[in-house]
């Protein structure tokens, strides 16, 4: 098959992809994209009813209301949002009063968003946490689903690939998503982490089905003739791809709707996930079953080796 | 056969039923709902803050001062304590949860989270939940107990009397109510307090030692009546004469009546969503829902065919079985969880196009479609399996250990998981088996053939 034939071609373009991606997570310095539910802060979103003030009129107002660094963003026509460091009640009815430069402006409310700091350090660790945890769960389960898949290749080395693919998969949308939030200033929260979860899901269980494929075919030729891994990987991979491409697709199509038609909160978390799945899809066909061939080819290598020593 | 065909039809007499239902319980979708009986009248949809507008308040409680054993305790003492105050405050539906600090969770803080709907003007509500009448009864120290000095600026020199005084373990959550009084011969306003039975034994207990010693009774880190006792009061009642007007002493009894807090709390998040934006949100969420759903149906007819029309069936069944259960249970939907809900609805039909694709492999290695479609089933089902267990076990980690704005995405896309394995392969299948009078001639294996094949 084309893409086992050419696995080493595949191999290196998703390990290019995910270089990029790192690389742009360095120069687009994410760790600086955090939103205040990592850091700490507020974010307070207001329209104005009336006559709306310019943003340099703000900016002077809010300069001398002495509430520490605060940056105002325009929103829609009629409104700004406003963030700052967290902020008390009196703090808040402050900035309130300082927005409608009291009272000149008439102002609602749109939302009001205050997060402590140690909310953010909890939210970061068990962020981590969740990840850890998560891709633990998944090795566990695939080395049980796998378990009698021993040979050529034994059920663990598949569960360390289906690994590598979610890296892979996480790695590439992440990139994206500094890409935006560099040139459209989206911020990493917790829905960001939420996407990046759910793209663990989503991707493994698309891998696990082109596995499983490769698990049954496996099965049967046991019998009849002697194992060739890689004509029976690219067989299986011929057999599963369109399927695998239809239920992504599936999948894509509701994400691009809630992308385009949903609400405002959701539209990077969409867009992340739409990666997520696009990728997820991509990996188990064109880098998870050539690996997989890859790491049978390096075993028999060793094992040429070995007898090859032996004999001498 | 007939079983089948009798089998399909109730499960299509329940989802008509199921359907009607959700659109009846909507009061926005049932204009009559005032004149339904309960059941409908008391299943909406429930919208989260995010959705519905509202306040989000995350509270700090300092449980350090509670002995280990019984901090879990003391925090749903105090969760008991602000829901009576928000209720006061006349919140319908409001929340108040304890989240639990622990090894998971990052830090060993106790926190307290309160949903208000509806109420963005929280400044009133905060400071109603934030005034902590703190009740505590302090003992003389040994003595010996240096007095600490300070002297201020103008060279006034303040004694600090606190380190004389030392913390027993009768707080104001042994208190059962506290009453007004009126001292009988100087009319001086005095707060009556009785105690619980524990409240009880422990202040036996402090009288019992401290017979001609100081009690000092602190509220809010304010020493506010220093009595001497003069003998040991075993029937749990107290007063603390200070000099109170007489009003302030009927808002100190209403105060503690409400509820004197176990434990203090400070504010660490607020979250307050106007409800323009909520109600943009659902619009969005709900429009959104349909588009992908109507696309989802057109690529499976289209692609899938006859057995296509089938799966958007049980598409649609599958919708509303899940509505139904968001009713239910109930969940409580916000924008992440309709995210979630959204993405179910595309791997609702995973499981389907897995069935499909077999089915049209078996048709091509000639066998009959009856058979097809058998097989098909059988060979799907472990793919079905692992690939769904894998989005399950995300599901229920992050639901476990996740954050409220985390669950409620796992929550509704867990249940879409799970909902969707049983109306993807049970409900279709009923419904194929059913259908098999096509027979076996051209029209019918071009019915189940798929894609851009003959």
């Amino acid at each position: 098959m084309f893409i086992i034939k050419n696995k080493k071609v595949f191999i290196s373009i998703s390990i290019g992809l995910v270089i990029l991606s790192i690389i742009s997570m360095f120069v687009f310095k994410i760790n600086k994209r955090l939103g205040i539910d990592f850091t700490g802060g507020a974010l307070t979103e207001v329209a104005y009813t009336g006559e709306v003030p310019t943003q340099s009129d703000l900016d002077q107002v809010l300069g001398t209301a002495s509430l520490g660094t605060i940056i105002i963003q325009p929103t829609g026509n009629t409104g700004y949002i406003i963030k700052s460091k967290d902020l008390t009640e009196a703090e808040h009815t402050n900035l309130l009063s300082a927005l409608s430069e009291g009272g000149k402006y008439k102002l609602e409310e749109k939302s009001f968003n205050s997060i402590g700091p140690s909310v953010g350090q909890e939210l970061k660790f068990k962020a981590l946490l969740l990840i850890i945890l998560i891709s633990l769960a998944i090795i566990i389960f695939i080395s049980y689903a796998f378990r009698k898949v021993s040979k050529p290749v034994t059920s663990w080395k598949y569960g360390i690939i289906v690994v590598l693919t979610l890296l892979h998969d996480v790695a590439i949308p992440v990139g994206i998503f500094t890409i935006l939030a560099h040139f459209y200033s989206a911020e990493v929260d917790t829905l960001f982490v939420v996407a990046v979860l759910t793209i663990l899901g989503l991707s493994v269980s698309d891998t696990i089905v082109i596995f499983d494929r490769i698990r049954e075919n496996l099965r049967n030729q046991a019998i009849a003739t002697k194992i060739n891994f890689s004509e029976t990987v690219g067989k299986s991979l011929e057999q599963s791809y369109v399927r695998s491409i239809s239920t992504s697709l599936t999948v894509i199509l509701v994400l691009l709707s809630l992308f385009f038609f949903g609400p405002v909160s959701t539209r990077y978390f969409a867009l992340m996930l739409t990666a997520g799945m696009f990728f997820g899809t991509y990996s188990s066909i064109f880098l998870a079953s050539p690996l997989l061939v890859l790491v049978e080819e390096w075993q028999v290598a060793a094992k040429d080796k070995k007898s090859l020593k032996k004999k001498k | 056969m007939w079983k089948k065909r009798v089998l399909a039809l109730l499960i299509i007499i329940l989802g008509v039923g199921i359907s009607f239902f959700v659109f009846k319980s909507e009061p926005k979708l049932n204009k009559n709902i005032a004149n339904s009986n309960s059941f409908l009248k008391n299943h909406p949809f429930r919208l989260g803050l995010d959705l519905s507008g509202g306040s989000h308040l995350i509270y700090k409680a300092d449980t350090s001062a509670v002995p280990a054993g019984q901090v879990s305790d003391s925090m749903n003492a105090l969760r008991d304590v602000i829901e009576r105050r928000v209720n006061l405050f006349g919140v319908s539906e409001p929340v108040v949860q304890v989240q639990n600090g622990g090894l998971l969770s990052g830090n060993n803080e106790e926190k307290l989270i309160v949903d208000l709907p509806g109420i963005t003007d929280v400044e009133k509500a905060t400071a109603m939940i934030g005034q902590t009448p703190l009740l505590e009864f302090k003992i003389e120290a040994p003595a010996g107990t240096p007095k600490t000095a300070t002297v201020g600026k103008d060279g006034t020199v303040n004694i600090n009397a606190d380190p004389q005084f030392v913390s027993t373990e009768l707080t104001g959550r042994y208190l059962k109510k506290a009453t007004l009084e009126f001292d009988s011969t100087t009319r001086e306003p005095k707060v009556g307090l009785q105690f619980d039975a524990t409240g009880t034994k422990l202040f036996a207990e402090i009288t019992k030692s401290n017979i001609g010693k100081v009690v000092a009774i602190y509220l809010d880190g304010a020493p506010i009546s220093t009595p001497v006792v003069r003998e040991e009061i075993p029937d749990g009642t107290a007063q603390i004469s200070g000099s109170f007007t007489p009003i302030e002493a009927k808002q100190l009894v209403g105060r503690l009546n409400s509820g004197a807090l176990p434990v203090p709390i400070t504010l660490l998040s607020r979250q307050t969503i106007g409800a323009t934006l909520g109600t943009n949100a659902v619009h969005a969420g709900v429009k959104a829902a349909i588009i992908g759903f109507l696309v989802i149906a057109l690529f499976l007819i289209f692609w899938y065919r006859l057995p296509g029309v089938v799966a958007v069936l049980a598409l649609i069944i599958y919708i509303f079985i899940i509505l139904a259960l968001f009713k239910l249970l109930p969940v409580t939907l916000t924008a992440a969880g309709i995210a979630g809900f959204i993405i179910s609805i595309g791997i609702a039909v995973d499981a389907n196009v897995l069935i499909f694709e077999r089915v049209k492999e078996e048709l091509r290695s000639g066998r009959t479609i009856s058979d097809s479609v058998s097989r098909g089933f059988s060979r799907a089902w472990f793919s079905i399996r692992d690939s769904n267990i894998s989005s399950i076990i995300t599901a229920i980690i992050l639901f476990w250990l996740g954050t409220s704005l985390i669950k409620g995405f796992a929550l509704t896309l867990g249940m879409g998981v799970l909902v969707s394995m049983f109306s993807a392969i049970t409900i279709t299948r009923i419904f194929l088996y059913t259908i098999e009078f096509v027979g076996e001639g051209k029209v019918a294996r071009f019915l189940f053939s798929s894609g851009i094949s003959k």
